[in-house]
């Protein structure tokens, strides 16, 4: 049976059947799309009598996008830096070239490492200017700025509740099971549900919380017609939904801490700052960042809140990088679309590896 | 040994009780501080699920918190959403029930599949060879793209010189790369933000006619999650012993027959939650079906996010629509907190 010559072959042959599918599979929905977007990404498309005309223009999406016409929308609208600005920048840069030649010393300095580090260090300066320029200046973020902010702080914040959560969910108390279920939920609700959720706890008319709001003296406030407390209703939505997944995982590692080194130190009298600081925090900072990094990961793609909650308004104030690609892929600029895309996935990738190689590794090495 | 001040009154309430124990204080602290958490999870729950049950009016006039105390419950919204609209509720429905069990089975499936080569058998891809596919690849798109030769011409010349290719040239070529970078490939992909990716997407499901097709969502669905899939499961494989497998080998089993018949039921459990996780990712998803489905594979995140209508939302009607499309995955959840929860943790937890 299993001597013929046909079942040999498909023996020998089982591992690439096995992996074929998947690997065809993305293929087609990844690297084929990858490399067919980076060719949209230097055409403008436009419609013509029966069917469409592609031309090819090289750079000009990008260049639109960041020097361009659609700067303000992508970018933001910059104002001058003051002196202060110009000081903390400078503090910044300071920093970035003190890592840099640091690391140039030690035993472990290699090109590669050097170029890495020369990318990151790039990046975040350039980012660190727009940010300065567009928030702190009092200019107007565009979609770029918008979206690290959605990253940065909502990924802080969540990462700091999760751990509180955690830290408490871990001491002996009662209910503890109810306490995980019930936190775990809002991890699983659908995106578009949260967002229409929260507008209308959000409504000062006529939601829940409207009787405190004129109770308060802030009235019928529209808190849709303000920027930052439109961004900040998006935040509080995608906080909502993300803080259990930080608290779940932090709550194994905090309840997998070496137990007896706690009790040794409780005996010795160390106070709970003392016990987290010196056990807790070491035992969970390796799965401390690789959840941070999963979550930074995920959160670059945030587009069903800022969409559906106040439709990137108001003017683009919560408009995010993929919502900015959608409405340039509905108003018929396919190069445009693809062009936002790819710097997005330049940004995210860039940051993630850099997490990955300057946060999640010393976090791990640290452990052993 | 402490250090702290003596507290001559409240001492017993602040004293721990037993080593690991609390004071009353602190103890009430932490309750206060989860209940809390517990209110802020529950409270947007709770108001969906009361606005489902107010007559238009009684949200107008608001806010009302208590039914039966300051509103009169009524199930108005919910005879409009499913009798009146019916089939235009159920479809949606029934199309994100189709599409998610459906990725979701061939994603756990291939993924599974692909997690278990990669940890018991050895592959080398020759690096030369991945790079004529990829030179051979951008080449069809130029060719269909710049010379509009027809897809399937270029796709068939393009395939034939590589498997010239791997039949003749390649076999001079040494460096490949092994099982881990292949891994690595697979799950980086996740990294990817779709939208990058969905253009492409749709033009090829528009060159196919599948847009507007569960089709087109069920495969790119499953594509999406497959590199979750493949990062869960690899750990679930590694973990069974290889000698269950061995022997099986020496009795003359064919690798696909230990995979189905010791593999999958060894690692059940964790099948089990990789299974619900992707498919609650599945059917959350909002982007893709935004691209891709227009109104016969409309999901119902696509639903309800379009009620956004040109009167604005009817609050009553969309807190329906709302509680039948997360009532699914939080009863998931609440009966299996368990089993989710594994899955994310062995995500999240391996070094």
């Amino acid at each position: 049976m299993h001597g013929s010559a046909f079942a040999g072959w498909l023996d020998q042959q089982t591992g690439r059947i096995m992996l074929l599918p998947a690997v065809l599979i993305l293929l087609a929905f990844a690297i084929f799309p990858l490399i067919l977007s980076a060719y949209l990404s230097t055409v403008r498309f436009a419609l013509a009598p029966g069917g469409f005309k592609i031309t090819f223009i090289g750079w000009q999406n990008f260049k639109r996008l960041v020097v361009g016409a659609q700067q303000y929308h992508f970018l933001g609208t910059f104002k001058p830096l003051g002196a202060l600005l110009w000081i903390i920048f400078a503090i910044l840069i300071l920093a970035l070239l003190f890592w840099l030649f640091r690391n140039l010393g030690s035993a472990g300095a290699s090109v590669s490492g050097l170029l890495g580090r020369l990318i990151t260090a790039t990046l975040l300066a350039a980012l660190a200017l727009l940010v300065l320029a567009t928030i702190f200046a009092g200019g107007v973020p565009g979609t770029l700025v918008n979206t690290l902010f959605y990253v940065a702080v909502g990924v802080t914040l969540q990462f700091l509740l999760g751990l509180g959560l955690a830290l408490l969910c871990a001491r002996p108390i009662r209910g503890r099971n109810f306490f995980r279920v019930v936190f775990f939920i809002p991890l699983i609700v659908t995106p578009v549900g949260i967002a229409y959720t929260f507008r209308m706890l959000a409504d000062m008319q006529k939601g829940p919380f409207a009787p405190i709001s004129r109770f308060l003296g802030f009235g019928e406030w529209a808190w849709a017609t303000d920027p930052w407390s439109a961004r900040m209703i998006v935040l509080v939505g995608d906080t909502w939904q993300w803080t259990p997944f930080m608290f779940i995982v932090l709550l194994a590692a905090v309840e997998s801490r070496p137990y007896d080194q706690v009790e040794a130190a409780s005996i010795d009298g160390a106070g709970p700052w003392q016990i987290f600081r010196h056990i807790t925090w070491p035992a969970i900072a390796p799965v401390g960042a690789t959840v941070v990094l999963i979550r930074l990961i995920e959160a670059f793609k945030i587009v069903d809140l800022p969409n559906v909650l106040t439709n990137g308004g108001p003017g683009l104030a919560t408009e995010s990088m993929t919502l900015h690609a959608f409405i340039a892929w509905r108003t018929q600029d396919l190069g445009g679309s693809a062009a936002i895309g790819y710097i997005l996935l330049f940004v995210s990738t860039i940051t993630c590896v850099s997490f990955f190689h300057y946060a999640v590794r010393r976090a791990r090495k640290h452990q052993r | 040994m402490t250090d702290a001040p003596p507290r001559p009154r409240s001492r017993k309430l602040f004293e721990r009780k037993a080593l690991g124990g609390q004071s009353p204080v602190a103890q009430a602290l932490t309750y206060g501080a989860l209940i809390v958490w517990t209110l802020i999870v529950l409270v947007p729950l709770y108001w969906v699920l009361a606005t489902s049950l107010k007559i238009r009016i009684d949200v107008d006039s608001g806010p009302f918190y208590i039914p039966f105390v300051d509103y009169t419950p009524t199930i108005e919204n919910w005879r409009y959403i499913f009798v009146d609209l019916g089939r235009d509720t159920l479809r949606p429905y029934m199309n994100s029930v189709v599409v998610a069990l459906a990725s979701t089975v061939l994603a756990v499936f291939f993924g599974s599949l692909a997690a278990y080569a990669l940890v018991r058998l050895t592959f080398q891809v020759k690096i030369a060879a991945i790079a004529t596919f990829i030179l051979l690849l951008a080449a069809t798109i130029a060719a269909v793209v710049l010379f509009s030769v027809p897809w399937h011409v270029a796709l068939g010349v393009a395939a034939a010189l590589f498997l010239l290719f791997l039949g003749t040239l390649a076999r001079r070529f040494k460096r490949a790369l092994g099982n881990n970078d292949i891994e690595f490939w697979m799950i980086s992909n996740r990294i990817m933000p779709p939208v990058v990716a969905v253009l492409p997407i749709y033009l090829m499901f528009q060159k196919l006619h599948l847009l507007d097709t569960q089709i087109a969502l069920i495969a790119t669905y499953t594509a999406v999650n497959l590199p979750i899939v493949v990062w869960l499961t690899r750990d679930f494989f590694a973990a069974i012993p290889y000698e269950l497998e061995e022997s099986a080998q020496i009795d003359g089993a064919s690798k696909f027959r230990i995979f189905f018949t010791i593999a999958l039921p060894l690692t059940r459990a964790g099948l089990v939650a990789t299974f619900l996780l992707v498919l609650i990712l599945a059917w959350n998803e909002y982007l893709l079906a935004l691209f891709l489905s227009n109104a016969k594979a409309q999901t119902m995140p696509i639903l309800v996010s379009a009620q956004n209508g040109t009167r604005g939302p009817e609050w009553g009607y969309m807190s329906v629509l709302i509680v039948i499309m997360i009532a699914p995955v939080v009863a998931i959840t609440v009966a299996l907190q368990k089993q989710i929860a594994r899955g994310l943790l062995v995500g999240a937890m391996k070094g």
